[in-house]
């Protein structure tokens, strides 16, 4: 069984790898490469497999799962500029692919037990992009969907 | 590896009618789908394509999948009639399955002439004909 739970966070970001020339930047990231960065109502999907508790009947308390998602990515990300208040960022480009990368870093310690496994992240940049990951052992990138 | 998805909407009319069945076996088929003058959607495109993320961090240039999806895709059918203006059916009836097969088929041919490398590769390609009825297809579904 597949469970899933849904966050939003606002935060603002500028795509550009300092290496490159502002032609190429635009060429990769377009608008997302102006230099004084812009800024999204992210949506967040993470999406946990596993089997129901025959006890509590649940695969995993939805409120813990909530409160993994404020303490890794919320209270960390909402209302901050990602290169320059959120690590790995100032190093790290935050593409969409890197940000949701970067919270199933976060996340997948306190997620995966004996029972459940994370499946996937889906970070929506607009209601008109979005990515899903499903860690590095989905070679062909095939989650569930 | 990741799987990234751009939504488009584009505007057509269309009428389904097959050469091939009577006018009352068309009338029963497709309903009001049949009416003679046609009737339009506002379509929402789905376009997923999956790869490695690059050294910038980028799966999907989305500027060259833009690119590629208003150049093939959207300036050829946003506000025609598909029935009329569109020569991808041939005498195939303008339904969304075989507008989605015809969309993926324009896609794959092009694919390289965007993205050049192993990586990214389309992926799926979906349809909302409207917010109700939605149409899927795998790209390794389609020829």
């Amino acid at each position: 069984m597949l469970i899933t739970r849904k966050i939003e966070f606002s935060a603002s970001h500028v795509c550009r790898v300092p290496e490159l020339s502002e032609e190429e930047n635009r060429r990769l990231f377009g608008p997302a490469a102006n230099p004084h960065g812009h800024g999204h109502n992210y949506v967040l999907e993470v999406s946990v497999e596993g089997k129901p508790d025959p006890v509590t009947g649940m695969v995993l308390d939805l409120k813990e799962l909530k409160d993994v998602l404020n303490r890794e990515v919320v209270s960390l990300f909402d209302h901050r500029f990602l290169n320059y208040e959120v690590p790995p960022f100032d190093r790290v480009n935050p593409t969409a692919e890197n940000v949701a990368r970067e919270i199933w870093r976060r996340i997948e310690p306190s997620l995966n037990g004996s029972s459940r496994t994370l499946r996937q992240v889906r970070l929506y940049e607009t209601p008109d992009l979005w990515v899903d990951y499903c860690g590095e052992g989905t070679e062909e990138g095939l989650c569930f969907a | 590896m990741f799987r990234v998805t751009r939504r488009y909407q584009f505007a057509c009319s269309h009428r389904l009618h097959s050469d091939f069945l009577s006018e009352t076996e068309n009338s029963l088929v497709y309903g009001k789908c049949n009416n003679p003058y046609g009737h339009g959607h506002n379509y929402v495109l789905r376009i997923t394509a999956r790869g490695p993320a690059n050294a910038a961090g980028q799966a999907v240039n989305i500027q060259l999948l833009d690119d590629l999806v208003k150049r093939e895709i959207l300036g050829v059918i946003d506000h025609r009639n598909l029935n009329a203006d569109v020569d991808w059916f041939g005498v195939a009836v303008p339904t969304s399955e075989n507008l989605a097969v015809a969309i993926g088929q324009r896609l794959k041919q092009n694919w390289n002439s965007v993205f050049a490398g192993d990586w990214p590769r389309l992926d799926q390609v979906c349809i909302e004909e409207t917010p109700r009825n939605i149409f899927l297809i795998n790209a390794d579904e389609i020829e």
